[in-house]
Protein backbone atom coordinates (compact mmCIF):
# COMPACT_ATOMS: atom_id res chain seq x y z
CA UNK A 1 0.00 0.00 0.00
CA UNK A 2 1.54 3.21 -0.90
CA UNK A 3 -0.38 6.41 -0.67
CA UNK A 4 1.18 9.98 -1.95
CA UNK A 5 0.65 13.07 -0.01
CA UNK A 6 1.47 16.72 -0.63
CA UNK A 7 4.31 17.38 2.34
CA UNK A 8 2.29 20.30 3.21
CA UNK A 9 -1.03 21.35 1.40
CA UNK A 10 -1.22 24.04 3.57
CA UNK A 11 1.40 26.29 2.88
CA UNK A 12 0.13 26.47 -1.07
CA UNK A 13 0.26 30.45 -1.24
CA UNK A 14 -2.38 29.99 -4.53
CA UNK A 15 -4.88 28.77 -2.41
CA UNK A 16 -7.66 30.57 -0.90
CA UNK A 17 -8.10 31.43 2.73
CA UNK A 18 -9.19 28.41 3.90
CA UNK A 19 -12.20 28.45 6.92
CA UNK A 20 -12.39 27.89 9.52
CA UNK A 21 -8.71 29.26 10.31
CA UNK A 22 -7.16 27.12 13.50
CA UNK A 23 -5.03 28.86 15.99
CA UNK A 24 -5.57 26.56 19.29
CA UNK A 25 -2.60 24.48 18.27
CA UNK A 26 -1.37 24.59 21.84
CA UNK A 27 -4.00 22.43 22.97
CA UNK A 28 -3.31 20.18 19.96
CA UNK A 29 -1.88 20.08 16.45
CA UNK A 30 -3.18 18.92 13.45
CA UNK A 31 -0.82 15.61 11.86
CA UNK A 32 1.94 16.32 9.28
CA UNK A 33 1.13 14.62 6.23
CA UNK A 34 4.20 13.28 6.25
CA UNK A 35 3.92 11.54 9.82
CA UNK A 36 1.28 10.19 8.29
CA UNK A 37 3.11 8.53 5.44
CA UNK A 38 5.79 7.35 7.80
CA UNK A 39 3.00 5.84 10.12
CA UNK A 40 0.25 3.81 7.56
CA UNK A 41 2.49 0.65 6.98
CA UNK A 42 2.50 -0.14 10.57
CA UNK A 43 -1.19 -0.53 10.84
CA UNK A 44 -2.19 -3.44 8.32
CA UNK A 45 1.33 -4.60 6.58
CA UNK A 46 3.85 -4.40 9.33
CA UNK A 47 1.55 -5.11 12.45
CA UNK A 48 3.71 -7.19 14.53
CA UNK A 49 4.50 -6.62 18.52
CA UNK A 50 7.91 -5.57 19.06
CA UNK A 51 8.36 -7.66 21.87
CA UNK A 52 7.96 -11.05 19.77
CA UNK A 53 11.85 -11.38 19.11
CA UNK A 54 11.33 -15.09 17.78
CA UNK A 55 10.07 -14.00 14.12
CA UNK A 56 10.18 -11.30 11.11
CA UNK A 57 6.66 -9.75 11.84
CA UNK A 58 8.47 -8.73 15.40
CA UNK A 59 11.87 -7.71 14.21
CA UNK A 60 10.23 -5.13 11.56
CA UNK A 61 8.36 -4.16 14.33
CA UNK A 62 11.01 -3.56 17.27
CA UNK A 63 13.13 -2.04 14.22
CA UNK A 64 10.73 0.71 13.56
CA UNK A 65 10.64 1.23 17.00
CA UNK A 66 14.51 1.40 17.46
CA UNK A 67 14.43 3.97 14.83
CA UNK A 68 12.11 6.00 16.17
CA UNK A 69 13.58 5.74 19.15
CA UNK A 70 16.63 6.99 17.59
CA UNK A 71 15.17 10.11 16.06
CA UNK A 72 13.00 11.18 19.19
CA UNK A 73 16.74 11.11 20.99
CA UNK A 74 18.32 12.91 18.65
CA UNK A 75 15.37 15.85 18.87
CA UNK A 76 16.29 16.59 22.55
CA UNK A 77 20.09 15.29 22.60
CA UNK A 78 19.90 12.37 24.77
CA UNK A 79 21.07 8.66 24.47
CA UNK A 80 18.01 6.20 22.54
CA UNK A 81 17.96 4.25 25.65
CA UNK A 82 17.05 6.85 27.63
CA UNK A 83 13.58 7.05 25.59
CA UNK A 84 10.81 5.73 27.52
CA UNK A 85 7.64 5.51 25.12
CA UNK A 86 4.30 6.22 26.69
CA UNK A 87 0.68 7.06 25.95
CA UNK A 88 1.17 10.95 26.24
CA UNK A 89 2.07 13.72 28.42
CA UNK A 90 0.10 13.00 31.14
CA UNK A 91 1.29 9.56 31.62
CA UNK A 92 4.77 10.81 31.29
CA UNK A 93 4.05 13.21 34.16
CA UNK A 94 2.54 10.92 36.28
CA UNK A 95 5.08 8.50 35.83
CA UNK A 96 7.52 10.73 36.29
CA UNK A 97 6.36 12.55 39.73
CA UNK A 98 4.57 9.17 41.11
CA UNK A 99 7.46 6.87 40.06
CA UNK A 100 10.29 9.29 41.81
CA UNK A 101 8.79 9.62 44.60
CA UNK A 102 8.43 5.66 45.17
CA UNK A 103 11.74 4.95 43.95
CA UNK A 104 13.41 7.83 45.99
CA UNK A 105 11.29 7.50 49.21
CA UNK A 106 14.03 6.26 51.48
CA UNK A 107 15.83 9.69 50.69
CA UNK A 108 13.08 11.81 51.01
CA UNK A 109 9.10 12.79 50.16
CA UNK A 110 9.41 16.54 49.22
CA UNK A 111 8.79 17.38 45.78
CA UNK A 112 8.91 21.29 44.38
CA UNK A 113 6.36 22.56 41.32
CA UNK A 114 4.89 25.79 40.61
CA UNK A 115 1.44 26.54 40.44
CA UNK A 116 1.05 27.26 36.81
CA UNK A 117 1.98 24.11 36.01
CA UNK A 118 -0.61 21.65 33.35
CA UNK A 119 -3.01 19.94 35.60
CA UNK A 120 -1.16 16.40 34.98
CA UNK A 121 1.52 17.41 37.00
CA UNK A 122 -0.54 19.74 39.69
CA UNK A 123 -2.54 16.43 40.19
CA UNK A 124 -0.10 13.75 40.18
CA UNK A 125 1.11 15.95 42.88
CA UNK A 126 -2.04 16.18 44.83
CA UNK A 127 -2.06 12.41 44.50
CA UNK A 128 1.64 12.41 46.31
CA UNK A 129 0.51 14.35 48.90
CA UNK A 130 -2.22 11.49 49.64
CA UNK A 131 0.26 9.57 49.82
CA UNK A 132 2.30 11.29 52.33
CA UNK A 133 4.36 13.25 50.59
CA UNK A 134 4.98 16.96 51.03
CA UNK A 135 4.90 19.34 48.23
CA UNK A 136 5.97 22.89 47.79
CA UNK A 137 3.89 25.04 45.49
CA UNK A 138 6.09 27.95 44.04
CA UNK A 139 4.39 30.93 43.13
CA UNK A 140 5.06 32.79 39.99
CA UNK A 141 6.04 36.77 39.23
CA UNK A 142 3.47 38.55 37.72
CA UNK A 143 5.61 37.65 34.39
CA UNK A 144 5.17 34.20 34.81
CA UNK A 145 8.48 33.28 35.28
CA UNK A 146 9.62 31.40 38.71
CA UNK A 147 11.50 33.61 41.35
CA UNK A 148 15.00 31.43 41.05
CA UNK A 149 15.52 32.31 44.95
CA UNK A 150 12.09 31.48 46.11
CA UNK A 151 13.28 28.05 44.52
CA UNK A 152 16.64 27.11 46.11
CA UNK A 153 14.65 28.18 49.72
CA UNK A 154 11.83 26.02 49.45
CA UNK A 155 15.04 22.68 48.93
CA UNK A 156 15.33 21.20 52.40
CA UNK A 157 17.08 17.92 53.27
CA UNK A 158 13.89 16.03 51.97
CA UNK A 159 13.47 17.42 49.06
CA UNK A 160 13.98 14.63 46.18
CA UNK A 161 12.13 15.96 43.17
CA UNK A 162 11.97 19.70 40.94
CA UNK A 163 9.13 19.65 38.79
CA UNK A 164 9.26 22.88 36.64
CA UNK A 165 7.79 23.02 33.19
CA UNK A 166 9.85 24.09 30.20
CA UNK A 167 6.92 26.46 28.03
CA UNK A 168 3.67 26.96 29.42
CA UNK A 169 0.50 25.81 27.90
CA UNK A 170 -1.71 29.09 28.15
CA UNK A 171 1.11 31.88 27.95
CA UNK A 172 3.82 30.21 26.37
CA UNK A 173 6.52 31.83 28.99
CA UNK A 174 9.74 29.78 29.35
CA UNK A 175 10.99 28.81 32.80
CA UNK A 176 14.63 29.46 33.62
CA UNK A 177 15.38 25.58 33.44
CA UNK A 178 19.35 26.03 32.88
CA UNK A 179 19.72 27.91 35.97
CA UNK A 180 16.20 25.93 37.76
CA UNK A 181 18.50 22.28 36.68
CA UNK A 182 21.95 24.45 38.23
CA UNK A 183 19.92 25.03 41.49
CA UNK A 184 18.63 21.12 41.59
CA UNK A 185 22.09 19.78 40.96
CA UNK A 186 23.83 21.46 43.59
CA UNK A 187 21.35 20.22 46.16
CA UNK A 188 21.40 16.52 44.33
CA UNK A 189 17.86 17.27 43.69
CA UNK A 190 16.45 15.63 40.78
CA UNK A 191 15.13 17.93 37.82
CA UNK A 192 11.62 16.79 36.01
CA UNK A 193 10.42 18.92 33.26
CA UNK A 194 7.03 18.48 31.46
CA UNK A 195 7.98 20.11 28.33
CA UNK A 196 4.81 19.54 26.39
CA UNK A 197 4.85 22.50 24.53
CA UNK A 198 8.54 23.22 23.94
CA UNK A 199 10.02 19.99 22.51
CA UNK A 200 9.98 20.80 18.68
CA UNK A 201 9.36 24.45 19.10
CA UNK A 202 12.34 25.53 20.65
CA UNK A 203 15.86 24.01 21.07
CA UNK A 204 16.00 21.36 23.92
CA UNK A 205 18.71 19.25 24.55
CA UNK A 206 18.99 17.53 27.88
CA UNK A 207 22.73 17.18 28.73
CA UNK A 208 23.32 20.77 28.35
CA UNK A 209 19.46 21.80 30.22
CA UNK A 210 20.42 19.80 32.88
CA UNK A 211 17.02 17.95 32.90
CA UNK A 212 17.01 14.73 34.58
CA UNK A 213 13.28 13.87 33.48
CA UNK A 214 11.16 15.34 30.66
CA UNK A 215 7.75 14.52 29.54
CA UNK A 216 6.45 15.33 26.24
CA UNK A 217 3.95 14.10 23.74
CA UNK A 218 3.46 13.49 19.95
CA UNK A 219 0.21 15.49 19.20
CA UNK A 220 1.77 18.71 19.98
CA UNK A 221 4.20 18.45 17.61
CA UNK A 222 2.34 17.44 14.69
CA UNK A 223 2.40 13.81 15.54
CA UNK A 224 -0.58 11.66 16.56
CA UNK A 225 -2.20 11.94 19.46
CA UNK A 226 -2.10 8.97 21.69
CA UNK A 227 1.49 8.48 22.37
CA UNK A 228 4.67 10.32 24.26
CA UNK A 229 7.81 9.96 25.43
CA UNK A 230 9.23 10.41 29.37
CA UNK A 231 13.31 11.26 28.96
CA UNK A 232 14.93 9.02 31.57
CA UNK A 233 18.48 9.78 32.42
CA UNK A 234 21.10 7.18 32.33
CA UNK A 235 24.21 8.83 33.22
CA UNK A 236 25.37 11.26 36.13
CA UNK A 237 22.97 10.47 37.42
CA UNK A 238 21.36 7.52 36.79
CA UNK A 239 17.70 7.91 37.24
CA UNK A 240 15.05 5.38 38.21
CA UNK A 241 11.47 5.36 38.22
CA UNK A 242 8.91 2.93 39.99
CA UNK A 243 6.69 1.79 37.35
CA UNK A 244 2.79 2.72 37.75
CA UNK A 245 1.41 -0.05 35.60
CA UNK A 246 2.29 -3.65 36.27
CA UNK A 247 2.99 -6.26 33.42
CA UNK A 248 5.61 -7.60 30.78
CA UNK A 249 8.10 -5.12 31.87
CA UNK A 250 8.69 -3.28 28.12
CA UNK A 251 10.37 -0.17 28.25
CA UNK A 252 13.30 -1.35 30.93
CA UNK A 253 10.93 -2.40 33.22
CA UNK A 254 9.26 1.53 33.33
CA UNK A 255 6.37 1.48 31.21
CA UNK A 256 5.05 -1.87 30.68
CA UNK A 257 2.29 -2.53 27.84
CA UNK A 258 2.94 -4.03 24.14
CA UNK A 259 4.43 -0.83 22.37
CA UNK A 260 1.97 1.35 19.96
CA UNK A 261 4.45 0.70 16.66
CA UNK A 262 2.43 3.27 14.43
CA UNK A 263 2.27 5.84 17.26
CA UNK A 264 5.22 5.32 17.89
CA UNK A 265 7.23 5.51 13.95
CA UNK A 266 5.10 8.77 13.77
CA UNK A 267 6.37 10.44 16.91
CA UNK A 268 9.72 9.95 15.75
CA UNK A 269 8.65 11.23 12.40
CA UNK A 270 7.65 13.93 14.12
CA UNK A 271 10.68 14.53 15.68
CA UNK A 272 12.71 14.55 12.98
CA UNK A 273 10.50 16.73 11.29
CA UNK A 274 11.10 19.41 13.57
CA UNK A 275 14.14 18.61 13.90
CA UNK A 276 15.03 19.60 10.42
CA UNK A 277 12.56 22.65 10.17
CA UNK A 278 12.08 24.23 13.93
CA UNK A 279 14.68 26.72 13.36
CA UNK A 280 12.86 28.13 10.13
CA UNK A 281 9.62 27.39 11.33
CA UNK A 282 10.03 28.93 14.98
CA UNK A 283 11.40 32.09 13.07
CA UNK A 284 8.40 31.96 10.40
CA UNK A 285 5.64 31.66 13.99
CA UNK A 286 7.29 34.23 15.99
CA UNK A 287 7.35 36.91 13.45
CA UNK A 288 3.68 35.47 12.34
CA UNK A 289 3.20 35.88 15.95
CA UNK A 290 4.84 39.51 16.90
CA UNK A 291 2.71 40.97 13.56
CA UNK A 292 -0.27 39.68 15.32
CA UNK A 293 0.57 40.84 18.60
CA UNK A 294 1.47 43.88 17.29
CA UNK A 295 -2.04 44.73 15.60
CA UNK A 296 -4.44 43.57 18.27
CA UNK A 297 -2.06 45.87 20.29
CA UNK A 298 -3.24 48.39 18.77
CA UNK A 299 -6.77 48.04 20.24
CA UNK A 300 -7.40 50.36 23.26
CA UNK A 301 -6.90 48.52 26.96
CA UNK A 302 -5.59 45.12 25.56
CA UNK A 303 -2.63 44.00 27.17
CA UNK A 304 -0.20 40.75 26.73
CA UNK A 305 -0.04 38.53 29.83
CA UNK A 306 3.00 36.68 30.91
CA UNK A 307 6.75 37.60 30.18
CA UNK A 308 7.23 38.17 25.99
CA UNK A 309 11.20 37.82 25.95
CA UNK A 310 11.11 34.68 27.55
CA UNK A 311 8.28 33.01 25.61
CA UNK A 312 7.18 29.88 22.39
CA UNK A 313 7.27 31.28 19.31
CA UNK A 314 3.87 30.79 18.17
CA UNK A 315 2.00 31.69 21.75
CA UNK A 316 0.60 34.94 22.48
CA UNK A 317 -2.18 35.45 25.11
CA UNK A 318 -3.77 38.82 25.25
CA UNK A 319 -6.42 40.32 27.03
CA UNK A 320 -8.73 42.35 26.01
CA UNK A 321 -10.09 44.45 28.57
CA UNK A 322 -14.21 44.99 29.49
CA UNK A 323 -15.17 41.79 26.82
CA UNK A 324 -15.80 38.68 28.19
CA UNK A 325 -14.19 36.06 26.05
CA UNK A 326 -16.38 33.38 25.74
CA UNK A 327 -18.78 36.19 24.32
CA UNK A 328 -15.50 37.66 22.43
CA UNK A 329 -15.21 33.94 20.93
CA UNK A 330 -18.51 33.46 20.04
CA UNK A 331 -18.10 36.64 17.35
CA UNK A 332 -15.49 35.22 15.03
CA UNK A 333 -15.55 31.12 16.67
CA UNK A 334 -17.19 30.06 13.28
CA UNK A 335 -14.09 31.23 11.35
CA UNK A 336 -11.03 30.93 14.08
CA UNK A 337 -10.78 28.51 16.55
CA UNK A 338 -9.03 29.78 19.43
CA UNK A 339 -8.84 29.32 23.63
CA UNK A 340 -9.77 31.56 26.13
CA UNK A 341 -8.70 31.99 29.59
CA UNK A 342 -12.88 32.47 30.45
CA UNK A 343 -14.29 29.44 32.20
CA UNK A 344 -18.16 30.90 31.35
CA UNK A 345 -19.05 27.17 30.91
CA UNK A 346 -17.57 25.66 33.98
CA UNK A 347 -19.53 25.44 36.89
CA UNK A 348 -17.13 27.02 38.77
CA UNK A 349 -17.01 29.96 37.30
CA UNK A 350 -13.53 30.13 37.66
CA UNK A 351 -11.18 31.90 35.15
CA UNK A 352 -7.89 30.56 34.26
CA UNK A 353 -5.48 29.51 37.58
CA UNK A 354 -2.52 30.15 35.29
CA UNK A 355 -3.62 34.17 34.60
CA UNK A 356 -4.63 34.45 38.19
CA UNK A 357 -1.35 33.02 38.99
CA UNK A 358 0.30 36.16 37.52
CA UNK A 359 -1.81 38.52 40.07
CA UNK A 360 -4.22 39.45 37.05
CA UNK A 361 -7.68 40.09 38.26
CA UNK A 362 -10.71 37.53 37.40
CA UNK A 363 -11.91 40.54 34.80
CA UNK A 364 -8.91 40.41 33.00
CA UNK A 365 -8.60 36.45 33.14
CA UNK A 366 -12.19 36.19 31.88
CA UNK A 367 -11.10 38.63 29.01
CA UNK A 368 -8.16 37.26 27.39
CA UNK A 369 -7.61 34.80 24.16
CA UNK A 370 -4.84 32.61 23.74
CA UNK A 371 -3.32 32.19 20.62
CA UNK A 372 -1.71 29.45 19.31
CA UNK A 373 0.31 29.56 15.83
CA UNK A 374 0.97 26.28 13.89
CA UNK A 375 2.88 25.02 11.11
CA UNK A 376 0.18 25.22 8.69
CA UNK A 377 -0.95 28.94 9.86
CA UNK A 378 -0.41 31.34 6.96
CA UNK A 379 -0.22 35.27 6.70
CA UNK A 380 -3.60 35.46 5.29
CA UNK A 381 -4.85 33.69 8.07
CA UNK A 382 -3.37 36.29 10.41
CA UNK A 383 -4.67 38.98 8.01
CA UNK A 384 -8.06 37.67 8.78
CA UNK A 385 -8.10 37.18 12.50
CA UNK A 386 -6.37 40.22 13.13
CA UNK A 387 -9.74 41.87 10.99
CA UNK A 388 -12.53 39.61 12.84
CA UNK A 389 -10.72 39.49 16.59
CA UNK A 390 -10.54 43.63 16.21
CA UNK A 391 -13.80 44.12 14.74
CA UNK A 392 -15.41 41.81 17.77
CA UNK A 393 -13.87 43.69 20.71
CA UNK A 394 -15.24 46.84 19.68
CA UNK A 395 -18.40 45.73 18.65
CA UNK A 396 -18.93 43.65 21.99
CA UNK A 397 -17.27 46.85 23.93
CA UNK A 398 -20.19 49.08 22.15
CA UNK A 399 -22.51 46.38 24.34
CA UNK A 400 -20.74 46.50 27.37
CA UNK A 401 -21.79 48.12 30.48
CA UNK A 402 -17.96 48.09 31.87
CA UNK A 403 -16.58 49.93 29.23
CA UNK A 404 -19.15 52.85 29.36
CA UNK A 405 -18.33 53.20 32.98
CA UNK A 406 -14.68 53.08 31.80
CA UNK A 407 -15.36 55.91 28.89
CA UNK A 408 -17.45 57.73 31.64
CA UNK A 409 -14.34 57.61 34.38
CA UNK A 410 -16.28 55.51 36.78
CA UNK A 411 -14.42 53.79 38.87
CA UNK A 412 -15.41 50.12 38.40
CA UNK A 413 -13.09 48.75 41.08
CA UNK A 414 -14.97 50.90 43.60
CA UNK A 415 -18.63 49.32 43.30
CA UNK A 416 -19.92 47.16 44.98
CA UNK A 417 -20.71 44.06 43.26
CA UNK A 418 -23.15 41.96 44.10
CA UNK A 419 -21.50 38.29 44.19
CA UNK A 420 -23.23 35.03 43.27
CA UNK B 1 -20.49 23.65 23.13
CA UNK B 2 -22.59 24.79 20.30
CA UNK B 3 -25.36 27.73 20.43
CA UNK B 4 -28.92 27.82 19.92
CA UNK B 5 -29.70 29.37 16.67
CA UNK B 6 -31.78 31.94 19.13
CA UNK B 7 -29.26 32.47 21.12
CA UNK B 8 -26.95 33.46 17.84
CA UNK B 9 -29.69 35.30 16.41
CA UNK B 10 -29.44 37.73 19.45
CA UNK B 11 -26.13 37.90 19.82
CA UNK B 12 -25.58 38.78 15.98
CA UNK B 13 -28.18 41.17 16.26
CA UNK B 14 -28.71 41.90 19.66
CA UNK B 15 -31.91 44.20 20.47
CA UNK B 16 -32.48 47.36 22.00
CA UNK B 17 -28.60 47.49 22.95
CA UNK B 18 -28.25 51.23 24.86
CA UNK B 19 -28.26 53.38 27.31
CA UNK B 20 -31.50 55.49 29.11
CA UNK B 21 -31.10 58.58 31.21
CA UNK B 22 -30.68 56.75 34.64
CA UNK B 23 -31.38 60.39 36.05
CA UNK B 24 -35.06 60.73 34.73
CA UNK B 25 -37.79 59.52 37.56
CA UNK B 26 -39.48 57.17 35.33
CA UNK B 27 -36.31 55.54 34.06
CA UNK B 28 -35.23 52.25 36.84
CA UNK B 29 -31.65 50.84 36.41
CA UNK B 30 -30.76 47.49 37.30
CA UNK B 31 -26.90 46.60 37.31
CA UNK B 32 -26.29 43.17 38.43
CA UNK B 33 -23.66 40.06 38.31
CA UNK B 34 -19.76 41.10 38.85
CA UNK B 35 -16.70 41.62 36.85
CA UNK B 36 -14.90 39.35 38.23
CA UNK B 37 -17.78 36.70 37.66
CA UNK B 38 -17.38 37.04 33.92
CA UNK B 39 -20.82 38.66 33.76
CA UNK B 40 -22.57 42.20 34.61
CA UNK B 41 -25.73 42.83 32.86
CA UNK B 42 -26.98 46.59 33.39
CA UNK B 43 -30.74 46.43 32.33
CA UNK B 44 -32.88 49.85 31.92
CA UNK B 45 -36.93 50.57 31.78
CA UNK B 46 -38.61 53.49 30.93
CA UNK B 47 -42.32 53.70 32.00
CA UNK B 48 -44.85 55.75 30.70
CA UNK B 49 -46.58 56.91 33.55
CA UNK B 50 -49.78 58.03 31.96
CA UNK B 51 -50.19 54.40 30.85
CA UNK B 52 -47.97 52.68 33.33
CA UNK B 53 -46.46 50.17 30.49
CA UNK B 54 -42.81 49.77 30.36
CA UNK B 55 -42.67 52.34 26.93
CA UNK B 56 -38.72 51.76 26.89
CA UNK B 57 -35.86 49.06 27.33
CA UNK B 58 -32.14 48.98 27.23
CA UNK B 59 -29.98 46.53 28.21
CA UNK B 60 -25.75 46.34 27.85
CA UNK B 61 -24.18 43.25 28.66
CA UNK B 62 -20.20 42.03 29.61
CA UNK B 63 -20.49 38.36 29.23
CA UNK B 64 -20.85 35.13 27.49
CA UNK B 65 -22.67 34.88 24.29
CA UNK B 66 -25.80 33.46 26.35
CA UNK B 67 -25.90 36.26 29.00
CA UNK B 68 -25.93 39.11 26.11
CA UNK B 69 -28.99 36.68 24.38
CA UNK B 70 -30.48 36.55 27.91
CA UNK B 71 -30.80 40.16 28.15
CA UNK B 72 -31.52 41.24 24.83
CA UNK B 73 -34.33 38.88 25.14
CA UNK B 74 -35.32 40.31 28.28
CA UNK B 75 -35.35 43.91 26.72
CA UNK B 76 -37.95 42.65 24.18
CA UNK B 77 -40.41 41.05 26.59
CA UNK B 78 -40.37 43.86 29.00
CA UNK B 79 -41.65 46.25 26.18
CA UNK B 80 -45.02 47.05 26.14
CA UNK B 81 -45.93 45.32 29.73
CA UNK B 82 -47.14 46.93 33.05
CA UNK B 83 -44.00 46.76 35.65
CA UNK B 84 -46.19 44.25 37.51
CA UNK B 85 -46.47 41.90 34.55
CA UNK B 86 -42.58 42.40 34.21
CA UNK B 87 -41.83 41.36 37.58
CA UNK B 88 -43.54 38.16 36.58
CA UNK B 89 -40.76 37.29 34.34
CA UNK B 90 -39.30 34.11 35.26
CA UNK B 91 -36.02 32.58 34.03
CA UNK B 92 -37.32 29.64 33.21
CA UNK B 93 -38.96 30.99 30.49
CA UNK B 94 -35.88 32.82 29.13
CA UNK B 95 -34.08 29.41 29.31
CA UNK B 96 -36.64 27.51 27.82
CA UNK B 97 -36.97 30.09 25.21
CA UNK B 98 -33.51 30.84 24.13
CA UNK B 99 -32.84 26.68 24.93
CA UNK B 100 -30.34 27.48 27.12
CA UNK B 101 -28.09 24.48 28.33
CA UNK B 102 -27.68 23.92 32.18
CA UNK B 103 -24.29 25.60 32.39
CA UNK B 104 -25.59 28.19 31.20
CA UNK B 105 -28.88 29.14 33.33
CA UNK B 106 -27.28 31.39 35.69
CA UNK B 107 -27.24 33.98 32.88
CA UNK B 108 -30.73 33.65 32.69
CA UNK B 109 -31.18 34.05 36.55
CA UNK B 110 -29.11 36.74 36.44
CA UNK B 111 -30.99 38.41 33.50
CA UNK B 112 -34.47 37.65 35.67
CA UNK B 113 -32.39 39.53 38.59
CA UNK B 114 -31.72 42.76 36.58
CA UNK B 115 -35.35 42.90 35.66
CA UNK B 116 -36.47 42.94 39.44
CA UNK B 117 -33.26 45.57 39.87
CA UNK B 118 -34.60 47.93 37.18
CA UNK B 119 -37.94 47.63 38.54
CA UNK B 120 -37.10 48.24 42.61
CA UNK B 121 -34.90 51.48 41.37
CA UNK B 122 -38.11 52.42 39.65
CA UNK B 123 -40.16 52.09 42.44
CA UNK B 124 -37.57 53.47 45.06
CA UNK B 125 -37.72 56.87 42.80
CA UNK B 126 -41.32 56.41 42.42
CA UNK B 127 -42.12 57.07 46.38
CA UNK B 128 -43.35 52.80 46.48
CA UNK B 129 -41.42 50.47 48.91
CA UNK B 130 -38.60 48.21 47.50
CA UNK B 131 -39.89 44.54 46.55
CA UNK B 132 -37.52 41.84 48.63
CA UNK B 133 -36.12 39.50 45.25
CA UNK B 134 -34.97 36.32 46.10
CA UNK B 135 -31.20 35.95 46.71
CA UNK B 136 -29.77 33.49 44.19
Amino acid sequence: MCVTLHPNPFKDKTMELNLPIYLDNNATTPMDPRVLEAMLPYFVEKFGNAASRNHSFGWVAEEAVDYAREQVAKLINADPKEIIFTSGATESDNLALKGVFEMYASKGNHVITCTTEHKAVLDACKHIEKMGGQVTYLEVKADGLIDLAELEKAITDKTILISIMYGNNEIGVIQPVREISAIARKHGVLFFTDATQAVGKVPVDVLADGIDLMAFSGHKMYGPKGVGALYVRRKNPRVKVTAQMDGGGHERGMRSGTLNVPGIVGLGKACELCMNEMAEESKRLSTMRDRLEAALMQVEEAYVNGNREHRLPHTTNISFKYVEGEGLMMGFNKNIALSSGSACTSASLEPSYVLKALGLGDDLAHSSLRFGLGRFTTDEQIDFTINAITTSVLKLREMSPLWEMFKEGVDIDAIEWAHH
Amino acid sequence: MAYSDKVIDHYTNPKNVGTLDKAKTNVGTGLVGAPECGDVMRLQIEVDQESGLISDAKFKTFGCGSAIASSSLATEWLKGKTVDQALAIDNMDIVEELNLPPVKIHCSVLAEDAIKAAINDYRVKNGLAELATAAH
